[in-house]
């Protein structure tokens, strides 16, 4: 993978995710509901952590870790790890149906899933703990986390926000998932003094840097050209339900499954 | 119990570099200055922020250390109660809540600072143990008990300063099961916590005065429950008496209720506990006690016309 181009490397993260996209469509048709558009806006943020950032297969003691802390978006982690071999075709097809094992938000334990989240706010103390629990023991290793602009809005977030740098923490690597939704609307209109976010996660000791979240060669870029003494928070810029043009930015794909008519029209979007 | 806990706790992780003290900002002082002094790396203070306590010692448990939680126990389980629900329960992880100050410990520092149906909410959480020692050896046993057990532990303390009850107990310390501390034939108290202090004077004036012998067990493990061991009991005792520092509503007195009905037990049974209620009393914890009908001396007339 290292001899390939960049530009090899974006057409192979742009394939896999329109691969990823379909393969999320095709099991909304098997349930009467999943968090698509949720999935959709952290696709190429989850897709590019696994593919091009986290070391995997090093040893069991060594691997980086992942924690999506938006647990709602897990079908992206879902057709990432299905895509690697983690999860098996036959694991992902019983999506939340009885006898499965993966539902709606991941669970601690299973394969690739590393904290059980659903629940807000949760994850970026969990990343720190592990992220202590490493540089004690003096073990080089990557806590990677994925959080949305939503639940950013959760005081403890900030409570580990601030902890992180007290600690000397700098192998957290965030994503901040930012959509400008949330369930009342854009988050720019039901809750304007949640910006500027950039500045605000500075001044709690963090590095941070805007990119696009859509942009696989922007998100790797930015994360290779980081300092790394501090914690780093990437601000991803994303769209909502991105990739089918009628799910963007409308809030009822949040948690929603297409029609037969819905599927077919996004599947014609989503072809080669 | 405070202290007991703290150089417990330093003995243990002076050995064993699983383990992790994470404090929000209230220090188990004794020991815990040591332990700070010795291995700054492994004592955590997180600032008073105790959703991200829980969390960081999830996170340091998910990477297979013991991290010890401590602070007031009101803040340490109501505050942050999701994040022991979820990260700690629901992953079954093996973080250690340690609540001092449990009950109505701080008797003139109100209710914001009296968990006093603490018991109640941590027991109906999936894979919660707890567990309530009774005096200052009850609580080396109990800590030494935590690292052993594989899932979250709540630690319910008192403060500084209680005698030592257990000293000639009859049965030692087992993990899970009611302990007789006290032998006794024609009644009995089962008990937990610094209370058991009380249990003990009442078995001694029953003695005295009425001439019964009263034995008492220290229920130091409140979940899991010892089931048979307390169906035993309420079978042995012709009158079997609750005395806990907790809510009437989901303490040992209710679960013994359970387990009467259960098991189709004939004594008589009492329980005495804490009043559904937020009293504005001030005063010692003694008199708090009382004014929550937690006195000795009521206890003691409610016997007596058992005995009649």
């Amino acid at each position: 993978m290292q001899n390939k181009s960049p530009k090899h490397h974006v057409f192979e993260s742009m394939e896999r995710c329109r691969k990823h996209r379909r393969r999320i469509l095709e099991i909304s048709q098997g349930v009467s509901a999943l968090h698509i558009a949720p999935a959709f806006s952290c696709l190429e943020i989850v897709d590019t952590i696994y593919f091009n950032l986290m070391r995997r297969n090093a040893d069991a003691h060594s691997d980086d870790s992942f924690i999506l802390s938006k647990g709602h978006g897990s079908m992206a982690q879902y057709v990432v790890l299905e895509s690697l071999g983690i999860i098996s075709k036959d694991d992902l097809d019983l999506y939340s149906k009885p006898g499965g094992r993966y539902a709606t938000h991941p669970d601690y334990g299973l394969p690739g899933i590393e904290a059980s989240t659903g629940s807000l706010g949760h994850g970026l103390s969990l990343a720190v703990g592990m992220a202590l629990a490493d540089k004690v023991a003096k073990i080089q290793r990557n806590v990677f986390i994925v959080l949305s602009d939503g639940e950013m809005q959760e005081g403890s977030v900030w409570e580990a926000m601030m902890l992180a740098p007290t600690l000397k923490i700098s192998n957290i690597i965030a994503f901040l998932d930012l959509n400008d939704f949330q369930s009342f609307g854009k988050t720019s209109q039901c809750h304007p003094n949640f910006y500027p976010i950039v500045d605000k996660i500075k001044a709690f000791g963090w590095e941070c840097k805007e990119v696009d979240g859509h942009d696989s060669e922007s998100i790797s870029e930015a994360v290779q050209a980081r300092v790394g003494k501090l914690p780093c928070m990437f601000v991803c810029r994303t769209t909502k339900g991105k990739g089918v043009s009628y799910m963007e930015n409308k809030p009822i794909w949040h948690y929603r499954s297409p029609n037969l008519e819905e599927y077919n029209l996004a599947l014609k979007e989503l072809e080669a | 119990m405070r202290n007991t806990f703290a150089n417990t706790f330093y003995e243990l992780a002076k050995n064993d570099s699983r383990l992790f003290l994470v404090a929000a900002d209230i220090s188990p002082v004794a020991s815990a200055s040591d332990f700070q002094s010795n291995f700054p790396e492994r004592f955590i203070n997180v600032g008073v922020a105790e959703q991200v306590m829980i969390g960081v010692a999830a996170g340091l448990a998910a990477r297979g250390c013991i991290p010890f939680a401590y602070t007031i126990s009101t803040f340490a389980i109501y505050r942050p109660f999701e994040m022991i629900r979820v990260d700690c329960c629901y992953q079954n992880l093996p973080v250690k809540i340690v609540g001092i100050g449990g009950g109505i410990t701080y008797s003139t520092l109100g209710g914001t600072h009296h968990s006093q149906e603490d018991i109640a909410v941590m027991s109906a959480i999936p894979n919660m143990t707890i567990l309530a020692p009774c005096d200052p050896n009850e609580t080396v046993e109990a800590t030494k008990a935590c690292i052993n057990i594989p899932g979250p532990v709540y630690l319910r303390l008192g403060k500084a300063g209680e005698p030592n009850l257990t000293e000639n107990a009859p049965d030692p310390f087992v993990f899970g099961k009611a302990r007789c501390i006290k032998a006794g034939t024609d009644c009995c108290f089962l008990t937990y916590g610094p209370i058991t202090q009380m249990a003990i004077n009442l078995a001694a004036r029953i003695e005295e005065q009425l001439g019964h012998s009263v034995a008492v067990f220290s229920i130091h493990t409140l979940k899991p429950l010892d089931y048979d061991g307390i169906s035993k009991i309420l079978k042995k005792f012709p009158v079997v008496t609750v005395i806990e520092e907790h809510s009437s509503i989901g303490g040992l007195g209710a679960r013994v209720k359970e387990i009467a009905w259960d098991s189709g037990a004939t004594c008589k049974l009492n329980s005495f506990g804490l009043k559904d209620d937020f009293i504005h009393f001030y005063g010692s914890q003694d008199e708090l006690r009382s004014a929550h009908g937690l006195d000795p001396e009521s206890i003691y007339q409610c016997l007596l016309t058992h005995f009649r």
